[in-house]
């Protein structure tokens, strides 16, 4: 297969991602959506690098894949910490800094 | 040998050692499969099963990694992404509660009609595009590829990337330091000890531990509640889970109750005629 097809594929999960941030409110599922984001960037960055013949891609996809390790662990915690606070992990309940 | 084996046995030389018939199709196995999980993903109400699918959809790329000549990705996505993220994440869904489903009350008006507008509108942009870009196809296989797809990528990230690589290092102990420092959490009460405990036990009247669900009742099931000797039944012996997922599904959580006591009573009167039947047997 081609890697143009790769890539289209990329764009379209990358697009859901990307709807599922907007619609859903649960936190933890957010956090998901944003990990569905990232893996579609990897799959394109894969994609290019056997586009281009050479293996920059792959690397900088790693370098994704270890900086989303260390989003998820921060932002999980951030969320225990706001759930153990306000006993609900909905975008729409923390509005502290509303007013 | 299956596709998948045979790329990675090659070194992860590329999709160009692939047979493109096989790569065809497991491509739109793959692709449908990524795409149906991922929009399920996002449609799904309980946050479990939504980790599921994102497994599913990280699965699926991880064979498009192997596929495409990357089998060293392919098992960091299936080790650090299906194994640690999803596994964290799944932790923390267990301890938030399993019962915090997403209520699909729109809090802003007409937000789902926009972010699915929105969403067709990005993809058509990003596919109009890319479709302008004219991508070719995949460049012959080169030296940097063909050696050895693990010997390649530690070239590259131990002497052109070696500073970013470094900087993770730092980015990894930062977010480790930052997680321990978000989840501790500061004692304010002073710990209880044992004599306080016991003395808690005994004020408030209930020395005995309360009786776990379903004993003495006609079914032994975690969601049955226990009896107690007058015959009465008492809700404390369910967890509290169970009620949260009966009155989540509408169903009424004293229903089964209702139904035990009233086959109770029936089995009570069958007995009695049994008896009495017996009873007059004797007589005659």
């Amino acid at each position: 297969m081609s890697p143009a097809a790769y890539v289209f594929l990329a764009v379209i999960l990358f697009v859901i991602g990307a709807v599922g941030v907007l619609i859903r409110r649960n936190a933890i599922l957010i956090f998901m959506s944003v990990e569905l984001m990232l893996n579609a960037c990897n799959l394109a960055f894969v994609s290019f690098a056997r586009l281009n013949g050479n293996l920059d891609g792959q690397v900088v996809a790693f370098f994704v894949m270890v900086v989303a390790a260390a989003e998820v662990v921060v932002g999980l915690a951030i969320l225990m910490a706001i759930y153990r606070a306000r006993r609900s992990a909905s975008v729409d309940d923390a509005n502290l800094l509303k007013y | 040998m299956t596709p998948i084996l045979h790329v990675l046995a090659n070194g992860g030389a590329g999709g160009t050692n692939l047979d493109p018939i096989y790569g065809k199709v497991m491509f739109w196995i793959l692709a449908v499969l990524a795409v149906s999980a991922a929009l399920a993903m996002i449609l799904v109400r309980q946050a479990v099963h939504c980790a599921l699918m994102l497994a599913v959809v990280m699965l699926s790329l991880a064979v498009m990694y192997a596929m495409q000549g990357a089998p060293f990705l392919a098992f960091v996505q299936v080790i650090v992404y299906t194994g640690a993220v999803l596994m964290l994440f799944l932790f923390v869904v267990m301890l938030i509660g399993i019962t915090s489903a997403d209520s699909l009350k729109e809090t802003i008006k007409g937000q789902r009609l926009w972010a699915g507008l929105a969403g067709i509108a990005f993809v058509v942009l990003l596919v109009v595009g890319i479709g302008h870009a004219a991508i070719g196809t995949a460049a012959p296989t080169t030296s940097a590829q063909s050696t050895d797809n693990l010997t390649g990528l530690a070239k590259l990230i131990f002497t052109t990337y070696v500073f970013p690589f470094e900087v993770t290092s730092a980015l990894l102990i930062t977010a480790a330091l930052g997680a321990m420092v978000l989840a501790h959490r500061e004692r304010t009460s002073p710990k209880l000890t044992q004599r306080d405990v016991a003395r808690r036990k005994i004020q408030s009247g209930q020395v005995a531990p309360e009786p776990p669900p379903g004993v003495y009742a006609l079914h032994n099931a975690v969601d049955m509640p226990a009896m107690l000797p007058d015959g009465s039944t008492t809700d404390r012996s369910v967890s509290d889970a169970i009620v949260q997922r009966d009155l989540q599904l509408g169903r009424d959580p004293q229903g089964r109750i209702t139904t035990d006591l009233a086959a109770e009573a029936r089995i009570e009167e069958e007995r009695q005629l049994e008896a009495g039947a017996a009873g007059k047997g004797e007589n005659q």
